[in-house]
């Protein structure tokens, strides 16, 4: 009966990122709808298969002019995953959810009008989103010609995470309880590994953990984790080092 | 300039009110200009420790909002000349701290005193940080226990960030000031050890102020310990403390009372 709780698999968990429009609405809204569809008129399907955000930064909008504004956007087909930007008291449950940490890319090319169309300028930016994996994904890892990493000469204290996606991490110190370290790549701590320590986390079952001591609370190798008390008690104190073979996570002491 | 110290823990009950009146007192009596700043807005208790709670008027919510001056709000301590308490509010909440005010009273009282001893609430929100905020030297308050030091830990990365030295990219200067220690116990392994606190904590050692019954003692007739019984085992712990504050350097040690041989265990460590 407690076959849920008793499955050996764990979930997996990753990080992912994609590229998603982000609409930002100026007032009226009525006008701004005029323009949009414009813009949609141009290239149908613009928004189709797009993953969108409404970016509401400095737009005055109060709950109900935000559910018509989603509603009008469902009408067009345009799906919005996500809103950046809102006052709390706006958002609700049936609304979608607030994102934030949403980083700047490229403008998107918006489909050319032959005349002088209204400069749709309502693409712009792109945000992360975390997402469950729910089915085994080939994971393309961008061939990277030259690895970049992340030195950190500081004890890494409680409450502190170091998120470096894009490769290893070397702390120089130690890494208190209660603070977390998250590479792409493997992560080096000369010192104590007290915190969190998840390696790989873009996908890549080649990274590997190193630690002078290990006192950890958890650490992850591609979404395959152990916490401190699946870990094997005679490594506690010990330089090891942890790396993942096939869907087992593997320890060994260095030196 | 005065230097600004801010005494902080993240933890509650540690020993952060008692060590800033001890402190405090103890710098006082070297002739030196003190004022220990309560920062912990609703909840005050220096008044206490420093017996002035009958003598306080205003407080330093109504100097941020205009309602007093500062000399009017500052007390000065009546066995100490030389030692000066701006007491907190207790009808107010954190929220009357505002950072701009924070700033007026620390850049004043850096002017006229020596030192200035901000006391700062538990926690790491609002009343914390802006006590911290314009801090020149941290006294990190632990008692030697895993929550107490993990706390610690946290506060210690918070001035790493939160302050105006490493906004500037300076180096906030940070002491380790060991509490409630029981060497018996630690020996035990009932208590973490000096070491094992240091190697977490990774910052230098200001003093280890042993357990004892004249702390509490000290509190409840309403004098600092180092100004209740200036012999006894935490005073001269906390006079040692504040002269490494002064750039002294000395060997820390465990003062003991009545057991000594026992208690004084000489720890061959330097400090700061």
């Amino acid at each position: 009966m407690n076959d849920v709780l008793t499955q050996p698999r764990p979930i997996r968990l990753k990080g992912r990122s994609f590229l998603a429009l982000a609409l930002t609405p100026d007032l009226p809204i009525e006008d701004w709808l005029v323009r949009l569809d414009d813009l949609a008129a141009r290239s149908a399907g613009f928004f189709l298969r797009r993953p969108v955000v409404l970016d509401l930064t400095n737009l005055a909008i109060d709950r109900e002019q935000l559910r018509e504004l989603v509603n009008q956007l469902n009408a067009r087909n345009v799906r919005v995953m996500g809103i950046e930007g809102a006052r709390p008291s706006i958002l609700g449950p049936d609304l979608p959810p607030a994102m934030t940490d949403g980083r700047p890319a490229g403008d998107i090319e918006t489909p050319v009008a032959s005349e002088a169309a209204p400069k749709a300028k309502e693409e712009k930016a792109a945000v992360e989103a975390v997402e469950e994996e729910h089915e085994v994904v080939p994971v393309e890892l961008p061939s990277v010609k030259v690895s970049p990493s992340l030195m950190v000469s500081e004890p890494v204290r409680s409450g502190q995470s170091i998120f470096y996606p894009d490769g290893d991490v070397t702390i120089v110190g130690s890494v208190a309880s209660g603070a977390e370290i998250i590479a792409g790549g493997s992560i080096h701590v000369y010192g104590t590994l007290r915190g969190r320590a998840l390696a790989g986390t873009m996908g890549n079952s080649t990274a590997r953990i190193f630690c002078r001591k290990l006192e950890a609370e958890l650490i992850a190798i591609d979404g395959y984790y152990k916490t401190a008390e699946d870990l094997e008690q005679d490594l506690h104190g010990q330089a090891v080092q942890i790396w993942l073979e096939g869907e087992t996570i593997r320890t060994g002491t260095l030196g | 300039m005065g230097k600004v110290i801010v005494v902080t823990s993240g933890k509650g009950g540690v020993g952060k009110t008692t060590s800033s009146a001890a402190l405090g007192a103890a710098l006082a009596q070297g002739g030196e200009k003190v004022v220990v700043v309560d920062f912990d807005v609703g909840l005050r208790n220096l008044d206490l420790v420093m017996g002035a709670e009958r003598r306080v008027v205003y407080d330093i919510v109504n100097v941020i909002q205009g309602d007093a001056k500062l000399t009017q709000a500052l007390i000065r301590d009546k066995r100490l000349e030389t030692l000066y308490l701006l007491p907190a509010s207790q009808t107010r909440d954190k929220d009357h701290l505002t950072p701009e005010g924070v700033e007026k009273v620390i850049a004043a009282l850096k002017k006229s005193f020596d030192w200035v001893i901000c006391d700062s609430p538990a926690g790491i929100e609002r009343g914390a940080t802006l006590a911290m905020r314009h801090a020149d030297v941290a006294i990190v308050v632990t008692n030697p226990e895993v929550s107490s030091v993990r706390d610690s830990d946290r506060i210690i990365g918070l001035l790493d960030s939160k302050t105006l030295k490493a906004e500037a990219g300076e180096r906030m200067e940070k002491h380790l000031l060991l509490t409630r220690y029981d060497p018996a116990r630690a020996a035990r392994g009932d208590m973490l050890k000096v070491d094992d606190v240091l190697e977490i904590l990774s910052i230098p050692l200001l003093g280890i102020i042993p357990e004892s019954m004249d702390v509490l003692r000290a509190s409840n007739v309403g004098a600092p310990v180092t100004i209740a019984d200036g012999s006894s085992a935490p005073s001269r712990a906390y006079f040692d403390a504040a002269r490494r504050l002064k750039g002294e350097e000395l060997e820390v040690t465990v003062p003991g009372n009545e057991k000594r041989g026992f208690f004084g265990k000489i720890f061959g460590r330097k400090a700061a």
